[in-house]
């Protein structure tokens, strides 16, 4: 083993001239360091690089800085393939997603959108065809709402067990999402009252297009500009996207530059050969935009392993139709239900944390939750699904999972 | 007591100002309430020209708006495919390693049959072709095909999947009759709120 105290002279030299070149650091501990000569230096050093330093108390800690930090000691991350990226639900609390870990999927990347060039265009059957730069759409009246988002192909199960709540539906996450009301733009461009569906398009590389009935922009879509606070992601369509609450993610047109007002559905290939699910009986549903009723116990998951004695079940429900009004966890297998504990408040269409207190025996068991909504939906098993849709999967699956818990107290995924 | 009391005041407060708003609009609408003191204008924004609509709108719709002027034909249409698709979706529309494009007739294979969902057998609209190469192929250069190519590349994923023969011409008039066998498929979205799981 290196010696600790050879280390941070090292490290402090190496921050002296790095950071006196470039001005300073914005997460940076001051720390006195002795230059060759002998001559005291302010240093700095990031939380990170505190990390060898055993007693906190008896060394100054970090400065205020420009931004904060996540501990080095947490670090969840999100799941990329190609084309997607999920939200690490088992390493959250509460139902609000950090927005750098807020699931994507992309049909041809993230663009990069200079918001001073930025512009929406709606034109169609409308009295006045406008362009709203950004600045426009901000003096606006506002609104914000808490509401969940969630990608309509968000079902995966393992036949060994081993896999995440991220895996099985990380394509999900909540934030506070700011913007305009797009009836508010209705209004402002004159929106032909015989018009019924609108197009909605994005600036990236996939263009990406979606008809939208112009009911749901009468009633709750929004512009939104801002999530959590802040401006929204590139990765969620910064400057500006679409957001159709309760509504399956695809829909929610990132970095939407052009509304078209119009008298019928384009039939755009992601409205057809995509999001769009055999039912049975050879029939294709199409146009199915309502996310169904869904829980998910985030803890116990797999890869934990659990002791005997008391757990809290944690989880998250949600639905595309509502509120939740009743979450039931069963510790038995399905033989019983409970009710779960919600945590308030409850919001329409809004991951809601839910909890149920159990002192596990030791004995191999099955944990699962179900969740019903204001409209009286309870989310089915998954042999339920199956069967209402002639034996296909697909979109808008929503099955009860389950949680398989070993005598050894080793929790794995079990189909339902 | 007194909490619950003010509570029915307020609502039958909303419902009295909900209804009497609703005969004012013809659009129906829960959030109605805070934009009752909006202007009618607020004169943000700025009106769009028609030269700049006309440069972002390039979307076809299933009746063949929007098609523009031109027409395509299979034969041509093989060249484009070979030298700028077929690289991704392989050289016959079926192998890949991206979205397969041709259908494979009368698989044998279950699993082959489960995947094979494709032009020829899936999508309810001709117009769909068009567009949808126009915007977004190739992957890697979207939005760098000419019109003539995507009218060749739109008749030649046609006929390769059946739908029509080799030397039929498409172009704004023959593409949306097209007959898509999938069509009849398409049922729209028949959940409801309520318990029925469907
Ligand atoms: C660099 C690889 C690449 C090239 C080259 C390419 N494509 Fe694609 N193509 C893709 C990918 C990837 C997708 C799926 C995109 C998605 O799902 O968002 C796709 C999807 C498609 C689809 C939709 C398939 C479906 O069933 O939904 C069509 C049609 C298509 N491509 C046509 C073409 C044509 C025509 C060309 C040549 C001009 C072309 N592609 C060139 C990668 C490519």
């Amino acid at each position: 083993m290196r010696d600790k105290k050879e280390d941070k002279s090292l490290i402090t030299e190496k921050k002296i001239s790095r950071r006196t070149l470039l001005g300073g650091a914005a997460t940076a501990a001051v720390v006195l360091a002795q230059t060759a000569s002998g001559k005291s230096f302010q240093a700095a050093l990031t939380q990170s690089e505190l990390l060898w330093i055993e007693d906190p108390t008896k060394v100054p800690g970090v400065p205020p800085g420009t931004l904060g930090t996540r501990s080095p000691f947490e670090k969840p991350v999100k799941a990329p393939s190609d084309i997607s990226s999920r939200t690490p639900l088992q390493d959250l609390f509460g139902t609000i997603t950090p927005s750098d870990l807020h699931f994507e999927r992309n049909h041809n990347g993230v663009p990069a959108i200079d918001p001073a060039k930025y512009e929406l265009v709606i034109h169609g059957m409308v009295k006045k065809p406008m362009v709203f730069n950004l600045a426009d759409l901000k003096r606006f009246p506002s609104v914000s709402r808490i509401a969940f988002l969630e990608c309509s192909g968000n079902y995966r199960g393992a036949a060994d067990g081993k896999i995440t709540p991220q895996q099985i539906c990380g394509l999900t996450s909540q934030s506070e999402w700011t913007g305009v009301k797009l009836s508010t733009l209705f209004r402002e461009v004159g929106v032909d009252p015989k018009s019924t569906w609108f197009l909605a398009e994005g600036g990236d590389a996939a263009v990406m297009t979606r008809s939208v009935p112009v009911q749901k922009g009468w009633e709750d879509a929004i512009l939104a500009y801002a999530q959590n606070g802040e401006a929204i992601r590139p990765e969620q369509g910064y400057p500006v996207r679409l957001f159709l609450p309760g509504w399956e993610g695809n829909i929610n047109v990132k970095w939407i530059r052009r509304i078209e007002l119009s008298d019928q559905p384009y039939q755009t290939r992601q409205e057809t050969s995509k999001y769009t699910e055999a039912v049975g009986g050879g029939k294709i549903r199409q146009f199915s935009f309502t996310i169904d009723a869904r829980s998910i116990i985030t803890y116990p998951s797999y890869p934990n392993r659990v002791e005997k004695g008391w757990i809290e079940i944690r989880g998250i429900a949600w639905s595309g139709r509502g509120k939740v009004v009743r979450v039931e966890v069963s510790t038995d297998a399905g033989k019983s239900w409970q009710p779960a504990a919600l945590q308030d408040p409850v919001l329409d269409k809004a991951h809601t944390a839910f909890r149920y207190l159990w002192n596990w025996n030791g004995q191999p068991t099955e944990i699962l939750s179900r969740t019903v909504d204001e409209t009286g939906y309870t989310q089915p098993f998954l042999k339920d699904l199956l069967a209402a849709r002639g034996g296909n999967m697909g979109y808008h699956f929503n099955p009860v999972t389950a949680w398989y818990i070993q005598g050894d107290g080793q929790v794995l995924f079990k189909a339902t | 007591m007194i909490r619950s009391g003010l509570v029915v005041s307020i609502c039958a407060f909303f419902l009295v100002s909900f209804t009497s708003l609703q005969s004012q609009t013809t659009h129906n609408s829960g959030s109605l309430a805070d934009t009752l003191d909006y202007p009618k204008s607020f004169g943000f924004g700025r009106p769009a020209t028609d030269r700049e609509i006309a440069v972002l709108d390039t979307d076809v719709r299933p009746d063949g708006k929007g098609l523009p002027a031109g027409s395509g034909k299979a034969a041509k249409g093989k060249l484009v495919y070979a030298a700028k698709c077929s690289g991704c979706h392989g050289v016959t529309g079926i192998e890949g390693p991206n979205d397969q494009l041709v259908v494979i007739k009368n698989p044998a294979d279950p699993k082959v049959k489960a995947r094979n969902k494709t032009i020829g057998n899936y999508w309810p609209y001709s117009t769909t072709v068009f567009d949808y190469i126009k915007r977004a192929m190739p992957f890697n250069q979207p939005g760098s095909l000419t019109d003539q190519e995507v009218y060749d590349l739109t008749a030649f994923l046609l006929h390769e999947n059946g739908l029509i023969r080799a030397e039929e011409v498409i172009d704004a008039k023959t593409l949306p009759k097209v007959v898509m066998p999938a069509r009849d498929f398409f049922v729209p979205d028949d959940r409801k709120d309520g318990p029925e799981v469907r």
